[in-house]
């Protein structure tokens, strides 16, 4: 591709793209998020470019083939879009390839077997903006991802593409500042501090060099739409860091990456590679004079470095531990040089903001929460995936009109948001609306959007043990109230888990969350009682069962439960038995089989291969 | 010069000379070697002019570094929330009784290493077990063990 020296040079090349794109011909996507990639969507795109070669010799049809980045619609892949009819096939298998070719693209024809059918009213939908995950979402951040193909910078430019970009080199920074102000944006990666104040602080600080930081070191557990964006739309997210470079005047910038997520980091080098190549990223961006470049550091793993400090301590080669927060990273981040740092989902909002204009945005979302917010709303529901809603949802409607309600028709029982620093929601609360403060006065936060779902068998002592265990594993050790508090809350939590709690322990529990929340050096540490703080406020009744009746009423703690078979179901088929490790399964075939309880371990090795659900939990 | 030394050196070149390579370029060791060995340490820190015991920390702070030898297959056991949820814990369980290693160890023949991480970020198809560089959605207690067979053959 050639060196854009001008916006009019981008304009003149998207207009050359678009018209090399012939219209009216029928294309194929299939996505290549992680999810359908892993089920075989990559089988599925040979298939089809085999096939579309073969019969293009015979029938002459041209199909437009991309391979894109994640629909969202994880639990359903691979999933495959045909356009211009917008019907989404779903579980695709490679030899289901001829025949879609055959009938939905040769023909006028939907195959029945492989469309949406909704759990509850068993209805069945083809067109993909109809099915009810996709039609209650509002897609911004996410709006190219799934249509584009991150791996061509033409794709993305055809889309309207650095648009932006060339609008923000013609506006003064303090213009592209007071818009962003403007639009209400708020950090997406958990705190929700407001980014127009944040790069505006960055510019009053002192200093001559400025750095910009996307942090894509999505740590939350339960959370991957950082993920998804940097994997299918890697060039919103450079966009919109150039942007801010410009607003703040910056020249040199870092994505830190999880190493975790090498396709992300893949498509993310990729793209600022193309992007150098065409003269928008480098040594005087489309003519403009304005330089600013952009390197991919790659996480090491560890938690605590998608907190800022923590993080720039690892961007400049260093272990990293965080550092107390009265030092502001706008004055002092990275090389103790002034620099803004957000998080990817936030960097991806910007363009659309600089191209629609603040207004635009603010019109979407609440009060105090503007523009929309991507969740991955995963757990014991029946449409897993990423979404992207508008602010201000309630959260039963996040939950059973898009997420299709609670799997295997359970009982809802809580939502966890906001990762280990975040809290249960009960479902007395689920009319609540989806914002940062909604949620935090909720006793959780935000943070970067994981959405958990947890029904009648998820066991919340259980829960707040997990998420414990998860920070004492993460904690950096730096100071003694995360470093000691921690495991001191842990243990308590697993004596209850474990039948040996006792009178005091909730006492004890709730005295060493104050000493961590005001104590503990940063935010990991102050927010670490949130999942032990929300679930003692919610679903006290469920301590109380483990500590004073020895029981867990959702059957998740193994040494509180036993294992049985329920005389009514078993068909005395054996499986059970041969499969149990212990072989303490008895009986004889076509009778009921017995499990010893003296032996058994617990492993839910018989529950999973019981194709009769005839073994209980009690 | 070892085959392993010429390997270490050209890793270390790739990157510039400055600290905010060291993390990439210990990466690289991993991934090369399946863990960071001693020797990379120790050229890392004459080649960068920066000081072993830095290096070292950093090699036990992250913890996608190792600093001992790993199986020929890694095994990571995803501990995300939906997993979690969806009994991630049995399948460690399953995987400790089938290999007869405790997490975080390797087999005796080097064939398996079995970690646990926190989250792998495909939450949708919790569980998810991740075998070198390939996911494993939708696992089960039963399943694994057949899932891991497959690579020890």
């Amino acid at each position: 591709m050639s060196l854009l020296r001008s916006s009019q040079d981008l304009i003149k090349y998207r207009e050359k793209l678009s018209a090399e794109v012939v219209k009216d011909i029928p294309s194929v996507l299939v996505c290549f998020g992680t999810g359908c990639f892993a089920n075989g969507s990559g089988g599925v795109a040979e298939n089809f470019k085999e096939e579309i070669k073969k019969r293009g010799l015979k029938v002459n049809v041209n199909i437009g083939m991309k391979t894109t980045g994640c629909h969202g619609y994880c639990a359903n892949g691979p999933l495959v879009v045909i356009k211009p009819k917008d019907i989404l096939y779903l579980k695709v298998k490679p030899d289901d390839v001829p025949e879609i070719i055959e009938k939905s693209i040769v023909g006028n024809e939907t195959i029945e077997r492989l469309v949406y059918k909704d759990v509850n009213t068993k209805e069945k939908i083809a067109e993909y903006h109809e099915i009810p995950f996709y039609k209650h979402q509002k897609r911004i951040a996410l709006e190219k991802i799934g249509l584009v193909d991150p791996a061509s910078i033409e794709d993305y430019i055809i889309s309207g593409g650095y648009a932006a970009l060339a609008k923000a080199l013609t506006m003064k920074p303090d213009a592209i500042i007071a818009e962003i102000d403007k639009s209400g944006l708020r950090g997406r990666g958990g705190g929700g501090f407001p980014a127009g104040r944040k790069w505006r602080s960055c510019v009053e600080a002192p200093g001559d060099v400025r750095y910009v930081i996307c942090n894509g070191d999505e740590g939350d557990p339960g959370a991957f739409m950082d993920r998804s964006v940097m994997e299918g739309d890697p060039h919103t997210v450079i966009e919109g860091m150039i942007i801010g470079a410009i607003a703040i005047g910056s020249h040199k910038g870092y994505i830190y990456v999880r190493d975790e997520y090498p396709l992300a980091v893949k498509n993310l080098q990729r793209a600022i590679d193309a992007a150098r190549a065409s003269g928008l990223l480098g040594e005087n961006i489309l003519g403009s004079g304005f330089s600013f470049d952009l390197k991919i550091s790659r996480g090491g793993g560890a938690f605590v470095c998608g907190e800022s400090s923590a993080l720039m301590r690892s961007v400049g080669g260093d272990i990293g531990e965080p550092r107390a927060k009265y030092i502001r990273s706008v004055e002092k981040g990275l090389y103790d040089k002034p620099t803004v740092l957000n998080n990817v989902e936030t960097w991806a909002n910007v363009p659309v903001i600089i191209e629609k204009g603040a207004d635009w945005y603010a019109s979407l979302g609440t009060k105090g929460s503007k523009g929309t917010k991507v969740f991955s709303l995963v757990g014991k529901v029946n449409n897993t995936g990423l979404i992207e809603v508008p602010m201000g949802i309630t959260l039963r409607s996040l939950i059973f009109d898009i997420g299709g309600g609670i799997l295997n028709n359970k009982k809802f029982k809580a939502v966890q948001t906001g990762g280990p620093s975040g809290g249960c929601i009960p479902e007395s609360l689920l009319d609540m609306q989806v914002d940062f403060d909604s949620l935090s006065e909720a006793g959780s936060m935000m943070g970067s959007g994981g959405m958990i779902v947890m029904d009648e068998e998820s066991c919340m002592v259980d829960v707040a043990k997990y998420f414990t265990n998860f920070l004492v594993e993460e904690s950096c050790g730096k100071c003694t109230p995360c470093r000691d508090g921690l495991p001191q809350m842990l243990e308590i939590l697993t004596r209850i888990t474990e039948g040996k709690g006792k009178e005091g322990d909730i006492e004890l529990l709730e005295d060493i969350c104050e000493t961590l929340s005001w104590g503990a050096l940063c935010g990991l540490g102050s927010s670490a009682p949130n999942p032990v703080l929300s679930t003692l406020k919610h679903f006290k009744h469920e301590y109380e069962a483990h500590i004073k009746d020895k029981k867990c009423p959702a059957g998740v703690c193994k040494t509180l439960i036993t294992y049985h078979i329920d005389k009514d179901k078993c068909t005395g088929c054996t499986l059970c038995a041969k499969r149990c490790p212990q072989k303490c399964i008895s009986g004889e075939k076509k009778q009921l089989h017995v499990i010893d309880e003296s032996k058994c371990i617990k492993c839910g090795i018989c529950k999973d291969v019981c194709k009769f659900n005839a073994v209980m939990i009690d | 010069m070892s085959e392993d030394v010429k390997k270490i050196d050209s890793i270390i070149a790739r990157y510039e000379k400055n600290e905010e390579s060291l993390l990439a370029v210990l990466q690289d060791l991993q991934r090369e070697f399946n863990y960071v060995p001693e020797e990379g340490i120790v050229r890392l820190s004459k080649a960068m002019d920066v000081p072993l015991s830095k290096i070292y920390a950093m090699g036990t702070f992250y913890k996608a570094l190792s600093l001992t030898p790993r199986g020929k297959h890694v095994i990571k056991v995803c501990m995300g929330t939906a997993c979690h949820l969806k009994g991630a814990g049995l399948m460690v369980e399953a995987i400790e009784r089938d290999l007869k290693i405790k997490c975080g160890e390797t087999t005796k023949d080097m064939k398996f290493t079995l970690e646990t991480v926190n989250c792998v970020g495909a939450c949708a198809m919790a569980p998810v077990v991740v075998v070198g560089d390939d996911y494993h959605g939708h696992i089960s207690p039963s399943k694994v063990t057949d899932t891991i067979k497959k690579y020890g053959q």
